[in-house]
C-alpha cells in the first residue's frame, strides 16, 4: 500500500485550496527554476530513468517520447499538447487532476516544454469541463501573474506560453493526431502515421501529446528523483497511478497507488469492496470502456498494471476499474459500450464506420436473444475484422470489448438465444412464416 | 531510389514513393478506392492492405506507406485477403444492391474489386444505411446511399478545383458528403468528380439511364470547346454521341475535362443544319445540294474577287479552312478573316500567337501575369494547372484586368493598359517580382487584345516579357490565351487578309457581296450589308445561319476528321464518331464539291492530300500531338510606345462559360447551367 509520503496528487479530493498558495504549500514550484537549469536533456533522461510510462492508456514510455522530438529547433517551433480530453468511459481521472491541484499539471507543462524545446504549450480540454477549464485558466492566471510561466519562466530565461483549447466534447478527439486536426480547427479525425506528431504534428510542426497525468507526475519525479519513482510499483511497470473505481462498489473512488496492487487489494481497500461481497463479483472491465473484461476467476488474483494485465488479454488502458457484480445484464453492458462507439466513431476509415455500426446491432440482438447460435461466431469474426485494420485506435477500442465478453461469457450469450427461442417458439415454427412452410400447407 | 521487394519482385521506386506505387512498379495490382494518384492521400478506404516484413505484424494501408530501402512487401498473404475481404465486406452492408439501375454499372470499382477480393455471400441481417440524396447542380446527379466514404470528391474540389463547395457532415456512419447548404457545385470542373466517384454515388445528370459503358462504341479525339485542345474519348452510339470523357494527356489535361466540353454534347443533337436550305422571297426553304450550289454559283458569275469575303469560325478544323481560303484564292479574294472577335494578331513569328511556355511549362514558373484573362473561365484546364503549380508554393501572381475568382491567390494590380505601361517603366513593384523570379511568365487574354489598342498591348506585353527576363534561350514566358480552338490553325494558315485584302470589320456593311461564313456565328450578323449574299456553312442553326442566303450543312467535331491547334500550338486530330445528320457533310468535302461545281476544282480529292497540302502550307502540321518546347530565340518584338497605353479598363472575355459557341448555345444541359450559375443581370445581357 502506498504510504502517504509517496503520492503526488496530495489534494486529489479537494479538501484543500487547489490554486497557487496552497499548491506551494503542497510542494508545487519549488525549486522548478533548478529543474530547468539541468538542461533539456537531463531531464528527458531523468524522466526516461523513471520508467515512466504514458497514463493516457497506451503506456508508451514518456521519456522516450519526449526524446524523439528534434535535438535542434528547426524552422518550424516545437509544441507540447496536453491531452485534457478525458472522455474515457469510467476515467474521471485528469479531471479531478484540474479541478483539484491543477498546478502539478501547469508545471509540468513548463518542464515538459522546456525538455522539449517548446515555448507553446496547449491544453485541449474536454468541452464538457465547463467547471475545470474556469478553474485551470485561473490557475494559469496566476501562474502568469507570479511569473511561474510567461516571459521567463520561474527566473529560468525559457518564454513559456500555455494556452487553454476547450473542445467540443467528441470522444474522438482525444486520439492524438485527431486532437492537433481539432486545435487546428479541422474536423476532428485522426491522421495517417506515419509521419508521427513528433515530426509533423500542430500545424506540421514537431509536437508531443501527453496525458495530463503523465505530465503532472514529472515535477515530483524530477523534485524526488527517478530513483524514487522507479522503486515503487513492479518491474517495468513502475510509480503511481490514478485508479477511478466505479460501478457496483460500496464507495466507488479515485485514488492513488502503486502500479501492480491487486485489484482485490484496490476493490475492498479504498472503495469498500464489492456490492454484496467479493463473491457477488461477475466481472470486471479494469481500463475504462475500451478494454476487454476480466471475469471474477482472473481478478482474484491479477495485478494492475499493464503487462500484468495484458497477459490476462486485457490491459490497464487508464486504470478506471469498472466493477459490476451478479446483478449485470452482461450482454446489456457491452451492448451499451458498442452504442458508445458506433455513436463516437468518425467515419472516416472503412472498418470502423461501418463495423461499429454492424456491431452495435447485432450486440443489440444478442441482449434480446434475438439471434442464431452462429451469430455470435460472426460477431467475434466482424470484430477481429475492425481490430488492427483502422487508422487509430477507435476500431480496436470498439472491438475488444465484446471480444472480452464473447471470450468469458459466451454460455451467457447462447442461453439467451436459447430462451428467446423457447418464448418465441410458437412464432418461430409456424408453418406459414417461410415460403416452404406456406407452400406445404397449401 | 529504394529497392523494395514485392511478391519476390524487385524494383526501384524513387524515395518519397508510398508501397502502392511500388507494388504497381513491381506489375501487382492493389485493390483501392480512396488512393489517387493526383489528390493526397485519405488513407481511408483500408481496402489497399498489405504485408510487410519487419513492420509491426498487421496490415498496413499501401497507399499512406512511404517505401523505404530495403522493404519486403506481400500483397497476396492469408493475412492480406482476410483484411480485404473484410474491409469489402464492410463496405458492401451498406451498400444498397441496386447494380441493375446504377448508371455506374460496368464501370464501377467496387462492382469490380468485390468480384476480386471480396466474399461470395452476405452476411449482413440487418437494415442497410438510407441517405437523402443531395442537389449539386445540373450536372452530378448523386444516389448517396451508394457513397463509401472515399472522399475523393472532397479532396479533388477543394485541392484540384480550388472550391470549398463539399464536405463531410456528422460523423461515423451518419457521415454524409455534401455541400454543407445545398447549393450548385461551383467548379468548371465538377464533372471529373464523375469520373473520380468510385461508385455510383455521383453519376452523370445528362446522361442518367441513357446507355450502358459495354454499348459504346470510343473513339479517341480532341475537344474543341476551347482551346485547350485537351485530350477526350466520344462515346457514340448509332448515330447518337452519348457522352464526352477525358483521356489522359498529360501535357495538357492530365486527366480531367471542362464541364463544357464534357456536357455540350447534347448541343449535337439540337438545332441542326440537316439540309440545305435556299433563301427564296425573303425566306428559307429546303434545297438540295445542286440546288444550293446553283444559288451561289449564281451568284458568283461575273462577281469581281474582291467582293467576296470568307471568315472562318471558332470550331473550324484546319482542313475545311484551307480549302476554303484555296477556294476563295481561285476566286480571286484575298478577303479572309478568323478573327470575329477582332482581336489583334501578329502572325510575323508563331510565338507572337501561341502559348510558348506550354501548359505543363506553367508548373516550372515562378512569377505570372495574367493581362485581361480569365483563365478559369476561358480555359478551365489551364487555370488547374495554374493552382497546381501555385499549390506546390512560391508563385506570385498578379492580374490586370476585372478581379475575379481564379482559386488561388492573385494580385489584382490594375485594371486597363496603364498598369502595363507602369511595369514596363519599372513603376510597378510587381515588375520587381517579375524580375527577381527565375522562370517569369505571362498570359495574354484575348479580353486584352480584342480591342481598337490590341497591337498596342500585344507590343507591350512583348517588351515588358523582353524586360523582365522572360525570354530566355531556356524560357519561354510569353503566352497568349486563345478562347477558340480553330485560331491559332487559322492563323497558322494565314486565314487573314491577304495583299489588299479586307478584314472582317470592312466586310461588313457592304464592303462584299458575297460572305461565306464557315460556321461563323461569334460576331454582330446585323452588321452585315443589306445586299450582302451570305453563305452559311455550319453545323448549328444559330445566327450565321439566320442571316443566311443559302446555307450548307457542315459537320460537327465529332462528326469529321479534323485537325486542330490548340493555344499551346499543338496540332492534333479530332476524330469522326459519329456521322454527321441528313445531308450535312465533313466541311472540306463541302468546300471541295462546290469548287468542282464553280469549275474551279480544288486539287485534293482525298484527306490525306488536303494534309499534305497543310504541311505544305505550314510545316507546323506535319508534326502531330507533340510539342517541341522553345526557349526564345530571338527578343526583339513590335515596338511599343507605353505613353499609348491608354484604353479604357479590359473587359471579361467570356461573360458566360457556358455558352460560347453554336454547339453549347444549343445544349439543354448548358442553358440550364446558365440558368443556375450566371446571374440574371447578366443572362439578360447576353
Amino acid at each position: 500500500m502506498l504510504s502517504d509520503q509517496d503520492r503526488i496528487f496530495t489534494n486529489l479530493y479537494g479538501l484543500h485550496d487547489p490554486f497557487l498558495r496552497g499548491a506551494r504549500a503542497r510542494g508545487a514550484w519549488d525549486g522548478t527554476a533548478a529543474i530547468l537549469a539541468r538542461g533539456h536533456d537531463t531531464i528527458v533522461e531523468e524522466i526516461k530513468a523513471s520508467g515512466l510510462r504514458g497514463r493516457g492508456g497506451a503506456g508508451f514510455p514518456t521519456g522516450l517520447k519526449w526524446s524523439f522530438m528534434p535535438k535542434e529547433v528547426g524552422p518550424r517551433p516545437h509544441y507540447l499538447v496536453v491531452n485534457a480530453d478525458e472522455s474515457e468511459p469510467a476515467t474521471c481521472k485528469d479531471r479531478d487532476i484540474i479541478r483539484h491541484d491543477p498546478h502539478t499539471l501547469i508545471e509540468g507543462s513548463l518542464i515538459a516544454a522546456y525538455a522539449m524545446r517548446a515555448h507553446v504549450a496547449y491544453i485541449y480540454i474536454r468541452g464538457e469541463f465547463y467547471n475545470e477549464s474556469v478553474v485551470l485558466q485561473r490557475a494559469i492566471d496566476e501562474a502568469y501573474e507570479a511569473g511561474l510561466i510567461g516571459r521567463d519562466a520561474c527566473g529560468s530565461g525559457w518564454n513559456f506560453d500555455l494556452y487553454v483549447h476547450r473542445g467540443a466534447g467528441a470522444y474522438i478527439c482525444g486520439e492524438e493526431t485527431a486532437m492537433l486536426n481539432s486545435i487546428e480547427g479541422k474536423k476532428g479525425m485522426p491522421r495517417l502515421k506515419p509521419p508521427f506528431p513528433a515530426a509533423v504534428g500542430l500545424y506540421g510542426c514537431p509536437t508531443t501529446v501527453n496525458n495530463v497525468e503523465s505530465i503532472a507526475v514529472t515535477p515530483t519525479i524530477l523534485r524526488r528523483g527517478p530513483a524514487w519513482f522507479s522503486a515503487l510499483g513492479r518491474p517495468r511497470n513502475v510509480g503511481t497511478k490514478l485508479f477511478c473505481i466505479s460501478g457496483h462498489v460500496n464507495k466507488p473512488c479515485n485514488v492513488e497507488e502503486e502500479l501492480g496492487i491487486p485489484l482485490r487489494e484496490l476493490i475492498e481497500i479504498y472503495a469498500g469492496g464489492v456490492r454484496g461481497g467479493w463473491d457477488n463479483l461477475l466481472a470486471v472491465i479494469p481500463g475504462g470502456s475500451s478494454v476487454p473484461m476480466i471475469p471474477k476467476s482472473v481478478c482474484d488474483t491479477v495485478l494492475m498494471d499493464f503487462d500484468s494485465l495484458r497477459e490476462v488479454k486485457s490491459g490497464l488502458g487508464t486504470a478506471a476499474v469498472m466493477v459490476m457484480d451478479k446483478s449485470t445484464d452482461i450482454i446489456k453492458a457491452v451492448a451499451r459500450l458498442s452504442a458508445f462507439y458506433k455513436h463516437e466513431s468518425c467515419g472516416q476509415c472503412t472498418p470502423c464506420r461501418e463495423g461499429t455500426g454492424w456491431m452495435m446491432r447485432l450486440m443489440n440482438r444478442m441482449v434480446q436473444g434475438r439471434a442464431e447460435l452462429e451469430e455470435i461466431d460472426t460477431l467475434e469474426q466482424v470484430t477481429r475484422q475492425v481490430e488492427g485494420h483502422t487508422i487509430c485506435a477507435l476500431g480496436d477500442a470498439a472491438a475488444w470489448p465484446i471480444q472480452g465478453l464473447i471470450r468469458h461469457f459466451r454460455p451467457v450469450m447462447e442461453e439467451r438465444i436459447a430462451q428467446y427461442k423457447a418464448a418465441h417458439a410458437a412464432a418461430i415454427n409456424q408453418p406459414n412464416r417461410s415460403a416452404a412452410g406456406r407452400l406445404a400447407a397449401e | 531510389m529504394a529497392k523494395v521487394t514485392v511478391d519476390g519482385i524487385e524494383v526501384e521506386v524513387p524515395n518519397g514513393s508510398n508501397v502502392l506505387q511500388a507494388c504497381e512498379a513491381a506489375g501487382k495490382e492493389v485493390p483501392r478506392f480512396c488512393y489517387h494518384e493526383r489528390l493526397t492521400v485519405a488513407g481511408n478506404c483500408r481496402m489497399c492492405l498489405v504485408e510487410i516484413e519487419k513492420a509491426p505484424p498487421k496490415p498496413w494501408a499501401s497507399c499512406a506507406y512511404p517505401v523505404a530501402d530495403g522493404m519486403v512487401v506481400h500483397t497476396d498473404t492469408p493475412m492480406v485477403r482476410a483484411a480485404r475481404r473484410g474491409v469489402m465486406e464492410f463496405l458492401l452492408i451498406n451498400h444498397p444492391l441496386d447494380c441493375p439501375i446504377c448508371d455506374q454499372g460496368g464501370e464501377c470499382d467496387l462492382q469490380d474489386q468485390s468480384v476480386g477480393f471480396g466474399m461470395d455471400h452476405s452476411r449482413y441481417s440487418e437494415n442497410k444505411r438510407a441517405v437523402k440524396d443531395k442537389y449539386l447542380g445540373p450536372l452530378v446527379k448523386t444516389a448517396m446511399t451508394r457513397c463509401i466514404h472515399c472522399t475523393r470528391c472532397i479532396r479533388f474540389s477543394t485541392e484540384i478545383a480550388g472550391v470549398s463547395d463539399l464536405g463531410a457532415v456528422n460523423r461515423g456512419e451518419n457521415m454524409e458528403v455534401g455541400t454543407y447548404v445545398e447549393k450548385a457545385l461551383s467548379s468548371e470542373l465538377s464533372g471529373n468528380l464523375i469520373d473520380l466517384c468510385p461508385v455510383g454515388a455521383l453519376t452523370s445528370k445528362p446522361y442518367a439511364f441513357v446507355a450502358r459503358p459495354w454499348e459504346l462504341r470510343k473513339t479517341d479525339s480532341v475537344d474543341v470547346l476551347d482551346a485547350v485542345g485537351a485530350a477526350i474519348r466520344v462515346d457514340s452510339r448509332g448515330t447518337e454521341v452519348l457522352r464526352v470523357l477525358p483521356r489522359l494527356n498529360e501535357d495538357v489535361n492530365e486527366e480531367w475535362l471542362a464541364d463544357k466540353s464534357r456536357f455540350a454534347i447534347d448541343g449535337l443533337k439540337r438545332r441542326r443544319l440537316d439540309s440545305c436550305w435556299v433563301r427564296r422571297d425573303g425566306k428559307l426553304a429546303r434545297a438540295s445540294w445542286p440546288e444550293a450550289f446553283a444559288a451561289i454559283e449564281a451568284k458568283l458569275r461575273g462577281l469581281d474577287g474582291s467582293r467576296i469575303g470568307a471568315v472562318a469560325g471558332n470550331l473550324a478544323d484546319a482542313e475545311s479552312m484551307l480549302a476554303l481560303k484555296d477556294l476563295m484564292a481561285a476566286l480571286g479574294s484575298a478577303n479572309l478573316d478568323c478573327r470575329q472577335d477582332g482581336a489583334h494578331a501578329d502572325v510575323a513569328r508563331r510565338e507572337f500567337y501561341t502559348f510558348n511556355t506550354s501548359i505543363a511549362g506553367i508548373e516550372e514558373a515562378h512569377a505570372l501575369l495574367i493581362i485581361g484573362s480569365n483563365p478559369r473561365r476561358e480555359a478551365p484546364l489551364i487555370n488547374a494547372r495554374i493552382r497546381k503549380r501555385w499549390l506546390q508554393g512560391r508563385l506570385s501572381i498578379a492580374t490586370i484586368g476585372p478581379a475575379a475568382d481564379l482559386t488561388y491567390d492573385a494580385a489584382n494590380i490594375g485594371a486597363g493598359p496603364e498598369t502595363l505601361a507602369a511595369l514596363l517603366r519599372g513603376r510597378h513593384s510587381f515588375a520587381e517580382t517579375l524580375n527577381a523570379a527565375k522562370k517569369p511568365m505571362l498570359i495574354l487574354g484575348q479580353g486584352a487584345l480584342a480591342r481598337p489598342d490590341g497591337a498596342h498591348v500585344l507590343a507591350a506585353s512583348w517588351q515588358l516579357a523582353a524586360a523582365t527576363g522572360m525570354l530566355g534561350p531556356e524560357w519561354h514566358g510569353f503566352n497568349v490565351l486563345h478562347t477558340a480552338a480553330a485560331r491559332v490553325g487559322a492563323l497558322d494558315l494565314r486565314f487573314l487578309p491577304g495583299p489588299g485584302g479586307k478584314g472582317l470589320p470592312d466586310m461588313l456593311g457592304g464592303g462584299v457581296d458575297l460572305l461565306w461564313l464557315l460556321g461563323a456565328d461569334e460576331f454582330d450578323t446585323a452588321a452585315i450589308g443589306g445586299d450582302t449574299f451570305v453563305v452559311y456553312q455550319g453545323s448549328h442553326g444559330d445566327r450565321g445561319a439566320a442571316r443566311a442566303d443559302v446555307i450548307l450543312p457542315g459537320a460537327a467535331y465529332t462528326e469529321k476528321n479534323g485537325t486542330y491547334v490548340s493555344t499551346e500550338g499543338r496540332v492534333q486530330r479530332g476524330a469522326l464518331s459519329v456521322y454527321p445528320p441528313g445531308d450535312a457533310r465533313e466541311d472540306w468535302k463541302i468546300l471541295r464539291a462546290f469548287s468542282a461545281y464553280a469549275d474551279r476544282p480544288l486539287p485534293y480529292d482525298d484527306i490525306d492530300v488536303l494534309r499534305a497540302r497543310l504541311e505544305q502550307v505550314n510545316p507546323v502540321f506535319a508534326r502531330i500531338d507533340i510539342l517541341p518546347r522553345f526557349g526564345c530565340g530571338d527578343t526583339r518584338g513590335p515596338a511599343c510606345d507605353p505613353d499609348r497605353l491608354r484604353g479604357p479598363a479590359f473587359t471579361p472575355w467570356v461573360a458566360n462559360y457556358y455558352q460560347t459557341d453554336p454547339i453549347s448555345r444549343s445544349s439543354p444541359t448548358m442553358a440550364e447551367c446558365t440558368r443556375v450559375h450566371t446571374p440574371a443581370t447578366a443572362q439578360a445581357a447576353e
